[in-house]
């Protein structure tokens, strides 16, 4: 087994030199330490969110002696099961600069971190079937625009020219009148986000370390004295919390019960087939996505399964729920086979909005409550737990986004669904 | 699929069913605490394990009662009327 060598840089010429030996010379994109006995930060949960938090304590605020404990392996959870869309198309004023911020760190991160994560600026159009529908996303577009971010009204016209595929007659069950197109959002491949940042946090000193669980938060003093793992006891002042789904039971270890609550979402993907879709289409009224991934797969989802759930996996009810949305738009598509379902535990909010920042005990921070949208959000996300670990306080972008928002009756209700975590 | 028993019409498919969440917080009374309320309208336990929680048979009888299922594997362990003992497994 090769060590990791930090000065190897990815490129072209890389690539050529590995070519003649077969691509066998490649050194390990990261090492696997065992834990030390004592961290400056801890970080608990190595997928996007957690990996992406570690990175920016080294790169951003010069803390290396950083751990990231995964319990399985990386980018296993959520960051592996999402639907790869990146988007920064809301309303309310702290989602759109918290989200934009996040996809203007996407635009440039494959050079930041040395590694194709392949962002697609494919665009994501949200079609618009009702009259209701036209002036929620007119409203939609201006607050977006207001804020600096591209949105574009298309026309029923424009958008059955673009995706001919897409059935835009008007004797559907829901005719299309138009979209709400942001042509900077699009897809980035996900594991590469997680190998990206892994690689990235493991060259500035960050000791990743997989199958390694956190079984208890010890705390003295009214402040965070380290984590009991599988792996042994390991002291840290500073402990933050990225590990979506299981939230809830990681913050009761430190005494915290929090407005979350866990809700399985599914995925599914066709057989893989040539282009037919160069860009996202989602459809609020009929509850779905899709685009079409670059090995050609056509990848899908749509609501919850509507019930409390860590089983990453759902039922057939939904799946059929987004089989039969896919055909309604896109008749063409029933010829294809579906080829794999999963799920994911989705960290479902009372106000589906996110919770990062400090928490009630000294030393303890989390990024969590991500409902569905957590993918698009994780270099942001990472990038704010960062500067909230190292400065011990917020920054404007996520001052926002903390726990103690529901008590103090200042929600960021985006969908205004009211405290049910599944409605959001 | 789910198969749902629900008390007065039996073992049926989760489409019939909609879904009412945790039944095991409990509404304050009106004078309480605003903290007692806070609690009673944003927090969960959130179980990894054994959850009871509120089902409406809203596509038969439209009568709500209480599931008692584990999260991990969507096992149903019972259900019951909603003022009825929620028995610890059922068959």
């Amino acid at each position: 087994m090769r060590t990791t060598e930090a000065s190897l840089k990815y490129s072209i010429f890389s690539l050529a030199r590995n070519a003649r030996s077969y691509h066998e010379g490649w050194p390990l994109a990261w090492r696997s330490p065992a834990p030390k006995p004592r961290y400056d930060a801890v970080i608990v949960g190595g997928g996007g969110h957690g990996l992406a938090t570690a990175y920016y304590l080294a790169k951003e605020h010069g803390l290396a002696n950083v751990a990231v404990l995964e319990k399985g392996w990386l980018g296993g959870g959520n960051t592996g099961r999402n639907t790869t869309i990146v988007r920064s198309n809301y309303h309310l004023d702290a989602n759109a600069h918290f989200y934009e911020f996040s996809l203007k760190l996407w635009e440039k991160l494959a050079q930041d971190l040395n590694f194709n994560i392949m962002y697609s600026a494919r665009g994501v159009l949200n079609l618009v079937h009702s009259p209701a529908d036209l002036d929620a996303a007119m409203r939609r577009g201006n607050a977006m625009r207001l804020n600096g971010i591209d949105a574009t009204f298309l026309t029923r016209d424009e958008i059955a020219k673009w995706i001919p595929n897409l059935d835009c007659s008007a004797e559907t069950r829901f005719p299309i009148l138009g979209g709400l197109l942001q042509p900077r959002g699009g897809t980035v491949r996900h594991d590469a986000v997680a190998w990206g940042y892994a690689r990235a946090a493991d060259t500035r000193g960050v000791d990743i370390i997989q199958q390694c669980a956190v079984t208890g938060i010890r705390i003295d003093d009214g402040a965070i004295a380290g984590v009991d793992t599988t792996q042994g006891f390991i002291a840290t002042r500073k402990l933050g919390l990225a590990v979506a789904g299981h939230s809830g039971h990681v913050a009761a270890m430190a005494g915290l019960k929090l407005p979350i609550e866990s809700h399985v979402l599914q995925a599914m993907v066709s057989e893989p087939v040539k282009p037919v879709l160069d860009t996202v289409v989602t459809s609020g009224a009929v509850h779905f996505y899709i685009s079409q991934s670059d090995k050609g797969e056509l990848v899908m989802g749509g609501d919850l399964d509507f019930y409390n759930s860590y089983a990453q996996r759902g039922n057939l009810p939904i799946i059929e729920h987004v089989v039969s949305a896919c055909l309604a738009l896109f008749p063409s598509f029933g010829r294809l086979k579906l080829m794999r379902t999963w799920g994911g535990v989705m960290d479902m909010t009372m106000d589906g909005s996110p919770i990062i920042g400090k928490l009630p005990v000294k030393g303890l921070y989390m990024t969590g409550g991500w409902c569905y949208g957590g993918f698009k959000a994780t270099p942001a996300s990472g990038w704010l737990l960062a500067h909230t670990i190292a400065r011990d306080a917020p920054h404007a972008l996520n001052a926002a986004f903390t726990l103690e928002r529901f008590a103090e009756g200042r929600m960021i209700d985006e969908k205004g669904a009211g405290p049910y975590a599944w409605m959001h | 699929m789910l198969l749902i028993p629900c008390p007065w019409c039996g073992a049926r498919s989760q489409l019939e069913f909609t879904y009412g969440g945790d039944a095991t917080v409990r509404r304050p009374a009106a004078d309480a605490a605003e903290a007692e309320w806070f609690r009673y309208v944003y927090i969960r336990d959130n179980p990894m394990g054994p959850h009871d929680e509120w089902w409406l048979h809203s596509a038969g009888c439209r009568q709500w009662f209480r599931v008692r299922r584990d999260t991990r594997t969507h096992d149903i362990l019972g259900s019951a009327a909603p003022h009825a003992p929620l028995p610890q497994a059922a068959s």
